[in-house]
């Protein structure tokens, strides 16, 4: 008799968790199956591919690590590679210094100060299709007014005006475009950060008779340390995957880099949907991910880093 | 007194000369678009004298646009993306979200982990085998790989279940004693008490979905299915010297955006500060 009704208790617990779980997966559910098939089954599948031969309709080849090999020797794969890490050495310290210049002169009392934030989302939110079609007018090398205003004012002769998106001179555009692009976005990411440093701090050096500039350089800087560092790797990450911002702005009419402008994901895209060499694109998005990986676990180093400080 | 005064003002006026300076080079881009959109082509690249309203403003350009390109389809293709896309993101992944943040269940950290995990993972790296996948399913060329490309993201589920944790447990622990349902207090507590963390995803969600570009590239081809960011793209490169037209198309594909953001900035702001994963 005890035993049964013990019996029966755990039964109904055991039912009682049951309906606990199946209540919870109802709520994942939409999402998860979603996310399931149409992410972590392409990343799994990313992983095989970067091993195969396959033009996605012959039949498939298993080549082991040939891929990677060929990669060494592909002057192509080493430019956008190159031309990736340049971008991004350029991009992250310039949009870092001017996105940290704009929020500590917005932390201050100063009219307007909704407006001009609101300004420095603008061309981040807008499309950049749009944008980058101004900026191709404004560079334009015959007819543009940059290259007008080193004609007139700067007498620059005509046949030495810069092609701004060709050569040398083609990364610096997109750098440039890139700073102003994203840096009202990591602005705000520094005006949050300013918010955590306590005022008294301020006070306590003002008291003690430091200028502007060094509570800037004693009192900022440091107290920004986490938001710095946060910022520094996501800018990072999102340089790597540059992709629409080089075909816009260099891929002309056709939408074609040339080895000077090519960066990792157009080459991912081209080897896949060009070519129809698959396990070779996936091989290249295989380098893009062991890029982001290893800044992802600085990130995760450094996170517990400021954590315990 | 007085020279410190002047000082303070001098401080004031140069402050206030950089950002001047500044929101001039943010907004350049953009008076020059508008300014342009109304004139003719020959107009555009006049600098000798540049005049930023023509005399005879060119609306003939905004009304061209819908004529030499089907933009009306872009713009119905665009909206519709971006609406379904934005619904579905939000309603699944704040039901997936609560489920994470206020209930207990087999798996939880496992499931959870699956999520996190993908964050580091950029959609460049998979967006191959994902077409090919999708290819197979018969999506190719259809609105509905974008949707399915769109509306499940880890961050979506991220974002809301970091905003639930900051709901306190026990207005939950209330409701239940109170025998409501857990889809009753997800649908009448949690979803009224996280309209900032929804106006955030809204916002991000629509601004990427809107402006996306390489997603549509790699799924729509046929005219018919193409957005306002491809369409544009395709009608920039035909018409490279219809600068007038360019713009004033531009300038369409920028309004919404512009809007919806002006709307919920308060959030977005509040948004990207504490989450800081999206960019």
């Amino acid at each position: 008799m005890g035993a049964k009704s013990t019996d029966a208790l755990q039964k109904s617990r055991k039912m009682r968790n049951l309906k606990k779980n199946l209540i919870a997966y109802s709520f994942i559910a939409p999402n998860f199956i979603g996310f399931a098939v149409f992410t972590l089954v392409p990343i799994t599948f990313a992983f095989l591919l970067a091993f195969l031969e396959w033009d996605g309709n012959n039949p498939v080849k298993f080549v082991g690590l040939e891929n990677f090999k060929a990669l060494v020797g592909d002057k192509f794969f080493l430019a956008s590679l190159k031309n990736t890490i340049i971008y991004s050495v350029g991009t992250v310290p310039l949009t870092l210094v001017t996105s940290l210049v704009m929020a500590v002169i917005l932390n201050q009392e100063i009219k307007g100060r909704a407006f001009f934030r609101t300004l420095g989302f603008f061309p981040y939110v807008a499309s950049l299709v749009a944008v980058t079609s101004v900026w191709t007018m404004f560079f334009h090398s015959s007819k543009g007014p940059v290259n007008a205003m080193l004609y007139y004012l700067f007498k620059v002769p005509k046949e030495k005006l810069p092609n701004w998106f060709t050569g040398n001179l083609v990364l610096i555009m997109l750098i440039l475009f890139s700073v102003w692009r994203f840096m009202g976005y990591y602005m705000v990411m520094f005006l949050a950060g300013l918010q955590t440093i306590p005022r008294d701090l301020y006070e306590a050096g003002t008291i003690d008779g430091a200028n502007a500039w060094q509570r800037f350089r004693y009192i900022t800087l440091p107290g920004l340390k986490p938001t710095t560092f946060l910022v520094s790797v996501m800018l990072t990450i999102n340089c790597f995957k540059i992709y629409d911002i080089a075909v816009m702005l260099a891929g002309g009419s056709t939408n074609t880099l040339s080895v000077s402008s090519m960066v990792l994901v157009y080459y991912i895209y081209q080897n896949a949907f060009n070519f129809w060499k698959l396990g070779y694109s996936s091989a290249v998005a295989m380098v893009l991910f062991v890029l982001v990986l290893t800044v992802t676990l600085i990130q995760f180093k450094g996170q517990s880093r400021y954590a315990n400080e | 007194m007085k020279s410190s005064r002047a000082m303070k003002t001098l401080k004031k006026s140069i402050l206030y000369l950089v950002l001047v300076i500044m929101a001039a080079f943010m907004i350049l881009p953009f008076l020059w678009m508008l300014s342009s959109s109304v004139k003719l082509d020959r107009e555009v690249f006049n600098m000798n004298p540049f005049v930023w309203i023509p005399k005879k403003p060119r609306w003939q350009n905004y009304i061209d646009i819908w004529t030499k390109v089907p933009f009306f389809k872009y713009v119905q293709n665009t909206v519709f993306l971006t609406i379904v896309v934005t619904g579905l993101q939000i309603l699944t992944s704040s039901f997936a979200a609560y489920a994470f943040a206020k209930l207990d269940f087999k798996y939880k950290s496992k499931l959870f982990f699956a999520y996190i995990a993908t964050i580091a993972m950029p959609w460049q790296v998979y967006m191959v085998p994902q077409f090919l996948m999708m290819r197979s399913f018969g999506l190719n060329d259809k609105l509905l790989a974008i949707i399915c490309l769109q509306a499940f993201s880890a961050f979506g589920v991220f974002l809301m279940r970091q905003f639930y944790l900051s709901i306190p447990d026990s207005l939950c622990e209330a409701a239940r004693i109170d025998g409501m349902t857990e889809y009753g207090i997800y649908a009448k507590i949690m979803l009224p008490l996280s309209k900032p963390a929804i106006a955030t995803l809204t916002i991000f969600t629509f601004v990427s979905t809107w402006n996306d570009y390489l997603g549509p590239l790699i799924y729509l081809k046929s005219i018919d299915k193409k957005t306002i960011q491809l369409g544009l793209k395709m009608f920039i490169n035909q018409y490279s010297s219809e600068y007038g037209l360019i713009m004033a198309g531009s300038v369409m594909s920028l309004v919404p955006v512009i809007i919806v953001f002006l709307c919920l900035q308060k959030y977005f702001v509040e948004g990207i500060a504490s989450s800081g994963i999206k960019g």
